[in-house]
């Protein structure tokens, strides 16, 4: 026998949440959304939780189960019962309507906020527009997205900022952003590219781990950031650290902690810095605090504290041992 | 016990008190870690945003380093220990790939072959039955009445199947290390959770209200200390602890140690010989339990 411990809500009789015990012995190879229907069933009909295709494909049943977002119809219940319980919760990071149901719009927002669909180019060719393996295996793995939201339940960022597009609304917009048929592409990672999108994400993995497709949100936002630099979309903070960052590894083979803050936000190489002062004056002008001015005197407070410290990195950088073959690599992968 | 160190970036420069409380460790230890002085970054992820095959490629020449000493790798970095792994997984579960990037090494006379040396943070090898047996026996300061709280870092425990841990939703790696050392481990739900770290250049404030959240999790839930085994950590969680928001508001602070330094203490290192005054945050409550044990 085993206990499920069930957060339960209902803000039209009670406004807290609670938890509500179950007993109930699941079958062996029976899955966890077997385990909440027959308690549904059998115990308490008022139970409510999404469900649909049983198979994994509708995205329906996640929920948390001990304190991770999984799908319930992809897990056997004994493999998420520890010491014969499981504690299954709503997902996170959206509001919960009833008991394992969640309000799911603002997740639809963000997917929609990345133009989740083609943009072909104008003129039609004379019949379908090809792809070749190789085009097609770049959006292959986004294409897999079920859209169950355990990504977003269990995002590092979103549990503190709303304002993040989150991985699953990324994930689609790599779906797009890698399509060979896509005449957008410089327009999307330009979008991508604002505060909210893909650099504000935190490498965290959670949206990797919970995946239960081979979407895996953060890979896929990895990918949008290579297009990003290689389109030349370099006007921001998170594409300035990138390439800062290895620019420095370039040179001597590891990391220049001290130049890495002054490039990232701006200070970056002659054009670099041009660019900085033309979209600072224009904010300038536009009556808005230039973001050079925040990130100048966001690195002061830290910068002195490590000083006092005597926690600064070396003024002078030194490389690694044997730091022309590391420049030979660069050179090698045209870098 | 004799490793290939790859030290990483951060142990030499903002925070270079980690290389020193390794190197006093692995001494009073018997472990000999022999410094890879000519291995790059790692690319912390972040090489990899402009190309993934050159990430690659410099991680499979660190890899291809550590084959020809023969020497298992030990990282002392969470990010080193989950890049390099990414790296190491991606190479040898595709030949072509793998033959690819060697095309790349050989002018330099390195080759990687795979499966031929582990590649393990410094933590997972103190966390086995033998490394606990060790500590055990060395333990000279037993760190009694220590609550300590663990900070694993993301890259050590995701994605999972590249995790050296169990069961790395729940690990406690860390927290078997600090009851061998006769510290209490505090258990809390954020010690597997993000530090923000990465991201305190492009959204400082969610880097540090995700670090705020979880010390004021392990704070709440009783730690003297936070102990982390990823150097990014510590700048997120003791650098940038002072203009943390949550933590302002809650008017809590917490000390940060890197997991050497806590080793080492109860090894009968002085807490001046492993820099533990170099961190920015220090707490009355902390500097008590230091000088009641012995090791201020």
């Amino acid at each position: 026998m085993a206990t499920f411990k069930i957060k339960r809500y209902n803000p039209e009789i009670q406004r807290e949440p609670y938890y509500e015990e179950f007993q109930y012995d699941p079958p062996e190879g029976t899955t966890l959304l077997d385990s909440l229907n027959e308690i549904k069933w059998t115990q308490d009909g008022t139970l409510s939780y999404r469900m649909s295709c049983r198979s994994a494909i509708c995205g329906s049943c996640a929920v948390k189960a001990n304190g991770h977002a999984i799908l319930a119809c992809q897990r056997q219940a004994e493999h998420v019962i520890k010491n014969d319980t499981v504690v299954l919760e709503p997902l996170g990071n959206m509001k919960p309507i009833k008991d394992l149901v969640v309000d799911f719009d603002p997740f639809w927002e963000k997917i929609n906020k990345v133009t989740p669909y083609l943009k072909p180019e104008e003129t039609k060719p004379e019949k379908e527009r090809h792809q070749s393996q190789a085009q097609f295996s770049i959006i292959d793995d986004s294409s897999t997205c079920i859209m169950c939201g355990a990504c977003y339940s269990d995002c590092n960022v979103l549990e503190v900022d709303d304002n993040f597009l989150g991985p699953a609304a990324l994930a689609k917009a790599q779906r797009f952003v890698g399509d060979s048929r896509d005449k957008d592409r410089k327009a999307r990672v330009e979008q991508l590219s604002e505060p909210g999108g893909i650099w504000d994400c935190t490498h965290c993995g959670e949206c990797v781990e919970r995946c239960p497709k081979p979407a895996e949100p953060f890979h896929r936002i990895k990918e949008i950031m290579t297009v990003a630099l290689e389109e030349g979309v370099h006007n921001n903070n998170g594409a300035r650290h990138a390439l800062s960052f290895t620019k420095s590894i370039k040179h001597s083979g590891r990391l220049n902690e001290n130049v890495l803050p002054v490039e990232s936000i701006g200070f970056l190489g002659v054009k670099g810095i041009v660019n900085l002062v033309q979209d600072n004056l224009k904010m300038l002008m536009q009556g808005k605090v230039p973001t050079v001015i925040k990130d100048v005197f966001g690195l002061i407070p830290v910068g002195l504290r490590m000083l006092k410290k005597g926690k600064i990195p070396p003024i002078i950088h030194h490389s690694v041992d044997d730091v022309d073959d590391v420049k030979r690599i660069f050179k090698e992968l045209k870098q | 016990m004799k490793f290939a160190l790859f030290t990483g970036c951060v142990s030499k420069g903002a925070t270079r008190e980690l290389m020193v409380s390794t190197m006093k460790t692995a001494e009073a230890l018997g472990i000999d870690f022999v410094e890879m002085k000519s291995a790059a970054c790692c690319g912390a992820g972040v090489v990899s945003e402009q190309s993934p095959i050159l990430a690659d490629a410099l991680n499979a020449r660190s890899l291809a380093i550590a084959e020809e000493q023969n020497l298992d790798m030990v990282t002392i970095c969470s990010t080193c220990q989950g890049i390099l792994k990414k790296s190491e997984c991606k190479l040898d579960s595709d030949e072509e790939y793998k033959e690819k990037v060697n095309y790349v090494l050989k002018e330099g006379g390195h080759q990687y072959t795979g499966g031929k040396i582990k590649l393990k943070h410094f933590a997972n090898i103190l966390a086995t039955p033998e490394g606990l047996e060790m500590l055990k026996s060395k333990v000279v300061r037993p760190l009694e009445g220590l609550k300590v709280a663990a900070f694993y870092g993301c890259y050590v425990l995701r994605p999972s199947e590249q995790s050296e841990y169990d069961d790395p939703d729940n690990p406690t790696g860390m927290e078997d290390i600090f009851e061998a050392l006769g510290a209490t481990p505090v258990y809390y739900e954020s010690r597997v959770k993000c530090c923000g770290f990465p991201i305190v250049m492009m959204n400082k404030k969610a880097s540090h209200d995700m670090a705020g959240n979880a010390l004021a999790d392990a704070i709440q839930s009783g730690a003297d200390v936070v102990v982390t085994g990823c150097p990014l950590c510590h700048l997120s969680l003791d650098s940038y602890q002072p203009e943390i928001d949550k933590l302002k508001q809650l008017g809590y602070s917490v000390p940060i140690l890197h997991l050497p330094q806590l080793v080492a203490l109860a090894l009968g290192i002085d807490s001046k010989e492993l820099e533990i005054h170099k961190h920015i945050v220090s707490t009355p409550n902390f500097e008590n339990k230091l000088a009641k044990l012995g090791a201020a």
